[in-house]
């Protein structure tokens, strides 16, 4: 942490890349769930993780500049997320019912 | 480096985030999921932005943790436990993982964005006020269709959830 004129030195506070970097790392970790998980809801998890990770980079950038539009966009972002997760949890619902399985590789109606 | 409250909220997040990619029971990790989320609200009260903490705290560990606990017990167990994943998949999938936290992570050090942003010691500046004006002014439009986007998925989701076969059945007894 540099200290900057006219800015007074408080140990309290992180900076915008360390909000950056936790962002990243969970954003690497939903990418290894999508690829790496046969689960639906695992890979419903690991959307939901990407998508938080987003929004903690939109709120980070909102703090830094400062600028309210950010936090709104994140506000927009959570109440969508809501919505995608109502659908795909239902999906999930429908497919276990046709399928018994929970696999993504047992899904294979559109497959010849 | 940061304080101890950051890192101990980064600890906590990013560990309830791979605990729930690898709880070996899916109602573990739903709750793990939870916790993941909380600390991003966490996060959010660092950030000095308490109104988008208090909505995250409502939408994903209010709505979203419950629903997503009730599709696990909905699921018969049986479906939960086996996990087939190869070894050689999943040692690729973690090299992709610390290849992409190294190469952007390199990339923000790089960037330089920290001396931009220099404003993230000072005082807090944005307040409920000023959202709810953007909010009811300016993404008036797109307040609206947010919200037929959610009535619209929450309608979708129930009638992929209805089940016909069963619906006619109790018809047919009456």
């Amino acid at each position: 942490m540099r200290l900057r004129a006219g800015r007074t030195w408080n140990n309290n506070m992180s900076e915008l890349i360390d909000f950056l970097i936790v962002s990243v790392v969970l954003v690497a970790i939903g990418i290894y769930g999508l690829v790496v998980k046969r689960n639906a809801i695992r890979m419903l998890f690991s959307i939901e993780i990407i998508a938080n990770a987003a929004n903690l980079t939109l709120v980070a950038f909102s703090r830094g500049l400062p600028n309210a539009q950010g936090q709104t966009f994140a506000l927009f972002s959570i109440a969508i997320a809501a919505a995608e997760v109502a659908v795909g949890l239902g999906l999930i619902i429908v497919a276990y019912r046709l399928y018994k399985e929970i696999d993504v590789a047992e899904f294979r109606s559109l497959r010849s | 480096m940061a304080d101890p409250i950051f890192i101990a909220v980064a600890v906590l997040t990013v560990g309830a985030a791979i605990i729930a990619l690898e709880a070996r029971e899916l109602i573990y990790g739903a709750v793990a999921l939870a916790i993941s989320m909380l600390g991003i609200a966490g996060f959010f009260l660092l950030l000095d932005a308490p109104f988008v903490a208090m909505f995250q705290i409502a939408v994903y560990v209010g709505a979203v943790a419950v629903l997503i606990i009730f599709t696990v017990m909905l699921v018969r167990t049986q479906a939960l436990f086996t996990t087939k994943e190869d070894k050689k998949r999943k040692s690729a999938g973690i090299a992709l993982m610390l290849i992409i936290m190294a190469s952007f992570g390199a990339l923000l050090i790089a960037s330089g964005l920290n001396g931009q942003f220099g404003n993230f010691g000072g005082s807090p500046t944005v307040n409920f006020k000023e959202i709810g004006k953007l909010m009811l002014t300016y993404y008036a439009p797109a307040l609206i269709i947010m919200g037929l986007t959610l009535a619209g998925a929450v309608i979708a989701a129930l009638a992929l959830a209805r089940r016909e076969d069963v619906e006619q059945q109790h018809e047919r007894a009456d």
